[in-house]
């Protein structure tokens, strides 16, 4: 369903990807892992298109999103939701608004059935009788959860989630996991989940790809990833520094 | 592709290449979107209501100020009935498109270039793009229309004020007839000076929303990006107004015989 290959980007002179290579099949749910700054979200955004590489491909069943126009991107990303780290809802929106928002773009359903639908996907988010409070009013947690119900409401095949427990406490972060693993049994969708949150990566991933020094690193069942051997997995999974990553 | 090259110039003319882009694209999609009345409605809303007593008081200084600086002038000459007659050509087709122009350049262009700013920063914008919206169609065009409808109108109603800000001084402060300076004034006014004005006002639009939307679309990371990006619209918005102005006034008076 997703194929990336040989994917190479740099900020100036900052190399972030070279030569990414890995392919995500319908209906998995897999998880990237890597430390802080080491492109996890660059790639994640690759996928949909909000970034170009400079050097690569990436299929979305079968087409090469990378030479798409902006506007021809538009039709590919229908099948993507997306939540942002920050939950990125739209602060001038309230959480119907929010919510509802692709459909009252395409204006493809009539208000009735707008309503419906936020009511349905808000309550799987369990945030019913929040359709009126402005993002400002939520705290992180409800953030999150409307973007999610904003990423899934037209019920998307992929489902991709940019570090959704950081900032968040342990329990809310727990939520966070459940929620993505009730939408991803009950939608059925593809799941690609950012994060170096290594609860959340063992509970949600099918599969674990690791991404280190710019490269695909390790992939493997969340079994075989925290059960290695490798001294650089063990290191990660661990969260054991190295003596000159000491700050003080 | 980068412009190859270094200093501020290289960096001028990529800004210049992707702002000429950024039009292209939402003169594109003015013709093929569908028009999100509630959106547009809110953004005239925004840019003609709110920008009411900021026009107003511009354009009623300008023509009190220019009234008694012209009849000083022609007072020495026994020409005082003639003082309307240049507020209102100066209005129609320099004061009241210029000044109407910089007010909101300052007022609406910043806000445009801040509130796009902040939206990019915040992945707002990103989140757009995957809810398969285009940032230009929804964002954008919105903009660039109720700057169109709302700036014309703006100036007309500056135009208006300043002939009549100019008429109270002149008849009241001054003691001018006001018989002789309301005949004066509508003899030497023509409709083209109106339609000059009028047509600079559109221009100046459409310059407006396009720089200030191009900086709140490729504003820097932080506070700071944003901060930069919404001084820059200002003074970007404020100094095109003011060259292409020149420029539009040659080519304007050639189209209505006045050179």
């Amino acid at each position: 369903m997703i194929e990336v290959r040989d994917l190479k980007k740099s900020f100036g002179s900052h190399t972030v990807l070279e030569g990414v290579t890995f392919q995500i099949k319908k209906g998995e749910s897999v998880v990237i892992i890597g430390r802080s700054g080491g492109g996890k979200s660059v790639l994640l955004k690759h996928l949909i298109g909000l970034l170009k590489p400079d050097q690569g491909q990436v299929l979305i069943e079968g087409e090469n999103i990378v030479p798409m126009s902006e506007r021809e991107l538009l039709h590919v990303r229908h099948k993507f939701g997306m939540l942002f780290q920050s939950a990125a809802l739209f602060d001038s929106l309230n959480v119907f608004e929010n919510v509802s928002f692709a459909f009252r773009r395409d204006r493809s359903l009539p208000e009735g059935e707008i309503e419906k639908k936020v009511n349905e996907v808000l309550e799987l988010v369990d945030l019913e009788g929040t359709q009126m409070k402005k993002p400002s009013e939520l705290s992180g947690g409800m953030r999150k959860r409307v973007g999610l119900a904003r990423a899934i409401i037209y019920e998307p095949e992929i489902v991709l989630y940019d570090e959704p427990t950081t900032g968040l406490d342990p329990i809310v972060s727990d939520s966070i996991d459940k929620l993505i693993i009730r939408v991803r049994d009950r939608l059925d969708v593809t799941t690609v989940v950012v994060t170096h949150d290594m609860r959340s990566a063992q509970r949600i991933g099918q599969r674990i790809i690791m991404l280190h020094e710019r490269k695909v690193y390790a992939t493997g069942t969340p079994a075989e990833i925290f059960g290695s051997t490798d001294p650089i997995i063990r290191q990660f999974v661990d969260g054991i520094s190295n003596p000159k990553d000491h700050l003080f | 592709m980068r412009f190859q090259g270094s200093g501020w110039i290289a960096e001028w003319v990529e800004g210049l290449g992707r702002l000429t882009l950024l039009a292209r694209e939402t003169f594109m999609s003015l013709f093929t979107f569908k028009v999100a009345w509630c959106d547009l409605l809110y953004q005239i809303y925004f840019v003609g209501v709110r920008s009411q007593s900021v026009v107003l008081i511009t354009g009623a200084f300008t023509g009190m100020v220019l009234g008694a600086q012209t009849y000083f002038q022609f007072h020495k000459v026994k020409m005082d009935t003639a003082t309307l007659a240049v507020v209102s050509v100066s209005m129609c087709s320099e004061l009241g498109p210029v000044l109407t122009g910089l007010m909101v350049a300052g007022r609406v262009g910043a806000a445009f270039a801040a509130e796009l700013g902040t939206m990019r920063v915040t992945e707002q914008i990103d989140a757009l793009r995957t809810l398969a919206t285009h940032p230009v169609d929804y964002l954008v065009v919105p903009r660039l229309v109720s700057l169109y409808i709302a700036l014309p109108l703006l100036t007309a109603e500056s135009i208006a004020i300043g002939i009549g800000a100019g008429y109270v001084v002149g008849v009241f402060l001054l003691g001018i007839d006001p018989a002789y300076l309301w005949y004066y004034m509508l003899k030497y006014t023509g409709d083209s000076d109106l339609a000059i004005g009028l047509i600079k006002s559109f221009v100046f639009g459409g310059i407006v929303a396009m720089i200030s939307c191009y900086k709140g679309l490729n504003c820097g990371e932080g506070a700071e990006g944003v901060g930069r990006a919404t001084t820059e619209a200002v003074v970007y918005s404020s100094i095109t107004v003011l060259i292409t102005n020149f420029f539009l006034t040659l080519a304007l008076g050639k189209v209505f015989n006045k050179l």
